[in-house]
């Protein structure tokens, strides 16, 4: 790929986010968000519907205000800056390609408005077009394309203006399964040959853990953890992130003490923290549990074979919990197992303040 | 009823509608313009061109057609992008922006005459603050350009709102989106206007003009209640065949050319506002 779409190295493009809240009317759609993405990283803001990552990525592109709080973008306040002055650069959900102008006069749109000479405007729309692999589109308009391709249009505009930061709002949630994975492999790929640094709004976590270096989940208002997809997984910050990510999501059973660092699960004594007193929630994903002779009792409820595993709900002392087993078990309703939880794969979270307890 | 029939089954009632009050009336309009006491001629087209007072007439028509309809059109996009942006109020304002469509054109005129009349408001008020020492004739034959700005004042006033409904309405049709990506992508407010809104409201504003030209080759109250015959129009000089002269021959003939006219207009705005091929809007 060519080296020149690169953008100048000493340019860094950070951002810092500083207790920026947003307020419409009565109604608090961001509560002090704090948030530093480096460099060329790829940032995923992650979370459902309403929790306010449109309303934060407009207020970093400059098309919404702060109510309160500071934004940066390579070491400059640009809070007060219009979004043409931010360096940024934006894909919309709906993609917002021009219906009026071709698919050239699109990609070129930013930089005739820069007042670029012609051959320059030529050159990196053909750029960024063969980089989309569109160049046998530019002569369209909006009208005659697919989604996907309108798609391909949209970021080829975005990456067309060389900016230091590109956002994306739920870029490819408009198109159908397929055409989103593949789409998702070649933004990440263009993306990283870019350099550019990138935040990218999704509710969609398989999406988010593909794409990111790093996920801000979000939740009412919040940023609740900002850590590496994995780290996210793994070490979820709070019973909200473990509950959001993962398909089936992580299982949760109340835990009693039953002396130093030992909690009755069920009937069951896990090993688990020290410090605390107060009942805690003990969290397994469903992938982490195997039958054993030893382990958590359950009954079986459902079997749903899936293939290359088989997905069991079972009662567990009366909480339902999922489990990702192998898929050679035969298993029906009804069936008495006992379920032994991988013991490094174990989270607790205090129910009183939804926070991870080490 | 087959489902391949029922759409002309029902457009039939607009259909037969407009053949008994439109066609009907055009052919026999047709046949009295080109009839004459020996078959079908031209002798009626030839007598109303070459009265004295057709290219007057013609030329009054297009002159205020071209003063007004410019400026109202520069109105009523400005009117219609401010009370687009309105938070609040924005039907109060429409509807006191439009109540001026609700009124006949020969009330319009006769207001416009009560302020510029020598009893009128504005020779009152202009007495009154000492701007003239007597009530001035502003409408008299010896003012031609006063009476032509108040005809064309009082058409902007009248008219300009019927423009402004149709853009407000195409407006409103013009996703956000597209703002919000021209103005990250460095338009400023003006150039927005320009690349966005003009672009995207190319099918009302084809609607809004064609109408709007259209009434202006039309209009007749507003300069007969203003003007009287010291501004004749191509209206007015039909209404005079008709009633004064009882020549119904040459009053179709002029009737035709003013159709005639309308018609090259409206193909002119239709090709002047083209959405170009493939784009979607
Ligand atoms: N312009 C606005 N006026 C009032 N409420 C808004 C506005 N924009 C967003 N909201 C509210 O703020 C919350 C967050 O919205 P948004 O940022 O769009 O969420 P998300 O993109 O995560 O789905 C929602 O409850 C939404 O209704
Ligand atoms: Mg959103």
């Amino acid at each position: 790929m060519r080296g020149d779409l690169q953008k100048d190295t000493n340019d860094m493009a950070e951002i810092q986010i500083k207790n920026v809240a947003k307020t419409f009317g009565a109604y608090q759609a961001l509560h002090s968000i704090d948030l530093a993405i480096a460099d060329q990283e790829f940032m995923v803001l992650l979370g459902a519907s309403g929790c306010g990552k449109t309303t934060l990525l407009r207020i970093i592109a400059g098309l919404e205000t702060a109510s309160i709080g500071e934004v940066w973008i390579g070491g400059r306040r640009v809070d007060h800056l219009a979004p043409k002055d931010r360096g940024i650069a934006m894909v919309f959900q709906n993609y917002a390609v021009f219906p009026h102008l071709t698919v050239f006069e699109n990609i070129g749109f930013g930089l005739r408005m820069a007042k670029m000479p012609n051959d320059e405007v030529k050159r990196r729309v053909e750029r960024t077009a063969s980089l989309m692999h569109i160049e046998q589109l530019l002569k369209r308009y909006s009208g005659e394309l697919s989604g996907g391709q309108r798609q391909r249009v949209a970021v080829a505009r975005a990456l067309a203006m060389e900016p230091d930061v590109i956002l994306m709002d739920e870029p490819l949630s408009n198109l159908d399964a397929l055409l989103r994975l593949e789409m998702r492999a070649e933004l990440k790929g263009v993306l990283a040959e870019s350099k550019t640094t990138a935040i990218y709004v999704t509710h969609d976590q398989v999406e988010a853990m593909s794409l990111a270096d790093r996920i801000s989940v979000m939740h009412q208002g919040r940023i609740i953890q900002a850590a590496s997809p994995i780290e996210v997984y793994r070490n979820p910050a709070a019973q909200f992130v473990a509950g959001f990510l993962g398909n089936p999501p992580m299982n949760f059973l109340r835990a009693e003490k039953a002396g130093d660092g030992k909690w009755n699960v069920a009937g069951e004594t896990v090993d688990g923290p020290r410090g605390a007193e107060a009942p805690l929630q003990f969290a397994i994903r469903p992938e982490d549990m195997q039958i054993a002779d030893q382990g958590l009792p359950a009954q079986v409820r459902l079997v749903e074979p899936l293939g290359a595993h088989l997905l069991v709900t079972c009662d567990v002392d009366g909480t339902m919990l999922r489990a990702v087993l192998d898929s050679d078990l035969s298993l029906k309703a009804g069936d008495h197992i006992k379920l032994a939880p991988q013991p490094d794969r174990v989270r607790w979270f205090d129910p009183e303040t939804t926070k991870a307890v080490a | 009823m087959s489902p391949r029939l029922l759409p002309y089954a029902l457009i039939l009632p607009v259909t037969l509608f407009l053949c008994v009050f439109f066609l009907y009336p055009f052919i026999l309009v047709s046949q009295q313009a080109f009839g004459s006491a020996d078959g079908w001629s031209l002798e009626h087209f030839r007598d109303v061109v070459s009265y004295w007072k057709f290219p007057i007439s013609m030329q009054n028509t297009l002159l205020l057609a071209a003063a007004v309809v410019p400026v109202q059109l520069a109105l009523s996009l400005l009117m219609a992008t401010m009370v687009t942006r309105m938070q609040k109020g924005r039907d109060l304002v429409l509807y006191v922006w439009t109540i001026p469509l609700g009124i006949s054109d020969l009330a319009a005129g006769i207001i416009w005459l009560a302020i510029f009349e020598q009893s009128g408001f504005l020779n009152s008020m202009m007495v009154g603050i000492g701007a003239i020492d007597s009530p001035m004739p502003f409408l008299s034959y010896q003012n031609p350009g006063i009476i032509f700005l108040a005809i064309a004042l009082a058409e902007i006033w009248r008219a300009t709102a019927i423009m402004l409904v149709i853009l407000v309405a195409g407006i409103g049709l013009i996703p956000k989106e597209y703002y919000e990506a021209a103005e990250v992508f460095g338009a400023s407010p003006w150039q927005r206007f320009l690349r966005v809104t003009l672009p995207l409201l190319r099918p009302s504003l084809q609607t809004a003009l064609i109408l709007r030209v259209v009434l202006a080759f039309e209009v007749f109250a507003v300069v007969v209640a203003l003007g009287g015959s010291q501004f004749p129009v191509l209206m007015s000089e039909i209404y005079a065949y008709q009633f004064d002269l009882q020549n119904s021959g040459a009053a179709a003939a002029l009737a035709l050319i003013v159709l005639a006219i309308s018609i090259v207009f409206t193909l002119v705005i239709l090709r002047a506002l083209r959405v170009p091929k493939g784009a979607t809007i």
